[in-house]
């Protein structure tokens, strides 16, 4: 459904600061698919290519069987697009705004109205209120339906999450679920690495380079060596200490404890090696990666 | 058509939802009119005159009792010490100095002619000139009334009539150019900064992924404006005439087809700037500078053109408001027909054209 090709994009008077570095894409039919990277990774321009916004310096973007740059018009009928910074009239009321993009895409609220029902009563109570004065999950909420009104054959959302509370962001992602049953694809980025789990497939992105695709299990089956979560009374210190012992790939901070990559070390190893360096061990486990440790191993090699 | 329509509904809640703005913008018209109308005027009135009388004898007297009797004088003070006089104007406690001297009547009464100084302040010389010659109109007065009219032989008789304005109100020229002014802040200005501050909040980046037509959403920005124009027009005339007493003598209909025509000059300028810029405060920058400025410098209300050294004459002649001001003023207070501005209403809509067609060539149909 979506296909990029060996992008470039950099911005600059002479095109000095690379955004994009040969990034290929693929995303099926009715798929829900995450670009997962930090700020700065170039999600924004991704979308931005693939929405028609901007043309890449090289390569390619296609979205169904549209060329991002040749057939922008007509692809842009069938793109539903959430930009990452609200982009909604914030003097116009919900209901306002709403009907606003139902009349620019030649629609009205009713006739797809089933589409938004569940995002939309939530939303109801506070049709008369000025959008610039909503709640930001509710701002969210409000440009997912805006983004939906026309019945898109494939939905661009750039962190929708960004910037709401936790159980907001859990609520979206099941909408996401419920507008993908609907067969609708869905592409979508986040900062947030935990989020990567709801994705069909997923994309890890870092300095314009596409580090990593494929399922969430697949990504994480990619994990080489082993991870070990360390708790000890002092992590600063054990930090220290392993990170100048041999055999020792990486050592971070993850939460309250401290994750350890490795390729043969084993758990009695490194208690011996902090007990050396005088650092009192209270737990050290095998542990299954996470993506954020999948993309941070990715980050060093 | 129904995007047109919603688009136009749109821009016409963020009119009126900005209250402040709406209420600049009719304040504007409503504080230039009473303000030109009534306190700030080049006639001049009460200037502060210093009676420096040598004479002491009834002539100097009566002379003087008859400029403080005038309406453009406020004798202040009277001495004897020119060099007090000069302090004064140093000082500007006085715009005018009479020096009267020694033997007035003596030397009118034997000698046939006597002669008074007059000091005025020249940093501002418009005003030093037109007192100087209020006080000789005085002086002349003055004598004739002694001495009675000098009997001269083959005397050219001067009847001046001042045509259209006979009382030289001020505000006679005034109405047009405030109607060029606000029509410019409005329409440039505003309409400008509207369609840039949809690019700047990010609304251009959501309104772009959609089938909308990029050009209906600019035009459908106008629309609202050319309303809120032809109203404000209407305001203006219906003070000018109440408030100020300035005469429509002309075709109202005309008045306000030439206004269109400028309007629609105005918002093509204004929709040109917001395709060049990417920020509000660009977009102001320019429509001020680039149309306030010549505006006022060149529309000819405020300086008069043909006092212009002959390179700025024709660069006046770039400037749409001044032949705007020009129609106006024709259709206005000396009751012209279509014939007398028709040229300059093409010249307006040739340069509607020109300006609308640089907004097509540098539309942006995509972000960067």
């Amino acid at each position: 459904m979506i296909e990029v090709s060996g992008i470039y994009k950099s911005f600059g008077k002479k095109g000095e600061i690379p955004a994009l570095n040969d990034v290929y894409l693929d995303v099926k039919e009715g798929e829900l698919f995450g670009v997962i990277g930090p700020d700065g990774a170039g999600k924004t321009t991704l979308f931005r290519i693939i929405t028609t916004l901007l043309l890449p310096d090289k390569g390619y973007a296609r979205v169904g069987r549209y060329d991002v740059q040749n057939d922008f018009r007509a692809l842009r009928k069938i793109l539903g697009y959430m930009p990452g910074r609200f982009s909604l009239y914030q003097d116009l009321s919900v209901a306002e705004n709403l009907a606003f993009y139902a009349s620019i895409f030649n629609t009205t609220i009713v006739a797809n109205y089933h589409l938004i029902r569940d995002i939309y009563v939530q939303l109801e109570p506070f049709k008369d209120r000025r959008a610039g004065a909503l709640s930001g999950g509710m701002k969210q909420k409000l440009a997912l339906c805006c983004a939906l009104i026309h019945k898109p054959q494939i939905l661009v959302l750039d962190e929708p999450t960004t910037g709401v509370d936790v159980v907001s962001r859990k609520e979206f992602w099941q909408m996401l679920q419920r507008l993908k049953s609907e067969g609708i694809t869905i592409l979508v980025s986040t900062p947030y690495m935990d989020e990567a789990s709801m994705c069909e497939r997923l994309a890890l992105i870092q300095q314009g380079r596409i580090l990593s695709k494929g399922t969430p299990a697949g990504i994480l089956s990619d994990y080489s060596g082993r991870l070990l979560s360390v708790r000890t009374g002092d992590i600063y210190k054990a930090k220290l200490a392993l990170e100048n012992a041999a055999d020792v790939d990486d050592v971070y901070i993850f939460g309250e404890s401290l994750h350890v990559k490795t390729q043969n070390l084993d758990p009695a190893r490194i208690e011996r090696l902090l007990a050396a360096n005088s650092v009192e061990v209270f737990d050290i486990k095998v542990i299954p990666p996470t993506i954020e440790d999948v993309f941070l191993a990715k980050l060093q090699s | 058509m129904n995007q047109l329509k919603a688009f136009i509904l749109k821009e016409i809640f963020h009119i009126l939802r900005d209250r402040k703005t709406l209420l600049v913008l009719f304040g504007i018209p409503v504080a230039q009119i009473i303000l030109f109308g009534f306190a700030l005027s080049n006639e001049v009135k009460n200037t502060r005159l210093l009676v420096c009388d040598q004479a002491h004898d009834s002539y100097s007297a009566l002379l003087t009792s008859r400029l403080d009797a005038s309406r453009y004088f406020d004798v202040t003070g009277y001495t004897e010490n020119p060099e007090k006089g000069l302090a004064d104007l140093r000082a500007g406690t006085a715009h005018m100095v009479v020096v009267i001297p020694q033997d007035f009547a003596g030397k009118l009464d034997h000698g046939n002619e006597a002669n008074i100084q007059l000091l005025t302040d020249g940093t501002n010389p418009n005003l030093a000139a037109t007192i100087q010659l209020y006080v000789q109109a005085i002086v002349n007065d003055f004598r004739n009334d002694m001495y009675g009219k000098p009997d001269l032989p083959y005397e050219i008789g001067v009847s001046p009539r001042m045509l259209y304005n006979p009382q030289l109100k001020g505000s006679y020229t005034f109405v047009p150019g405030v109607m060029a002014m606000v029509l410019m802040i409005i329409c440039t200005l505003m309409t400008s900064v509207s369609i840039v501050r949809e690019k700047e909040l990010g609304n251009m980046e959501m309104l772009l992924v959609s089938p909308m037509n990029p050009m209906t959403a600019i035009f459908s920005k106008a629309v609202p404006y050319l309303m809120l124009s032809l109203l404000l027009v209407t305001v203006i005339l219906i003070l000018s005439v109440t408030v100020l007493e300035v005469p429509i003598r002309g075709n109202i209909l005309l008045l306000y087809l030439v206004s269109f025509v400028f309007i629609i000059t105005s918002l093509s300028f204004g929709l040109a700037i917001s395709t060049v810029t990417n920020s509000q405060q660009v977009a102001m920058l320019i429509s001020l500078m680039g149309l306030m400025l010549p505006t006022l410098m060149f529309g000819g209300f405020m300086f008069p053109i043909e006092n212009m050294p002959l390179p700025l004459q024709v660069v006046s002649n770039i400037v749409p408001a001044k032949w705007f001001y020009y129609s106006i003023n024709d259709i206005m207070i000396k009751g012209l027909g279509l014939s007398a501005v028709y040229q300059r209403v093409l010249l307006l809509i040739g340069y509607s054209a020109v300006f609308l067609a640089i907004s097509f060539r540098n539309f942006k149909i995509r972000l960067a």
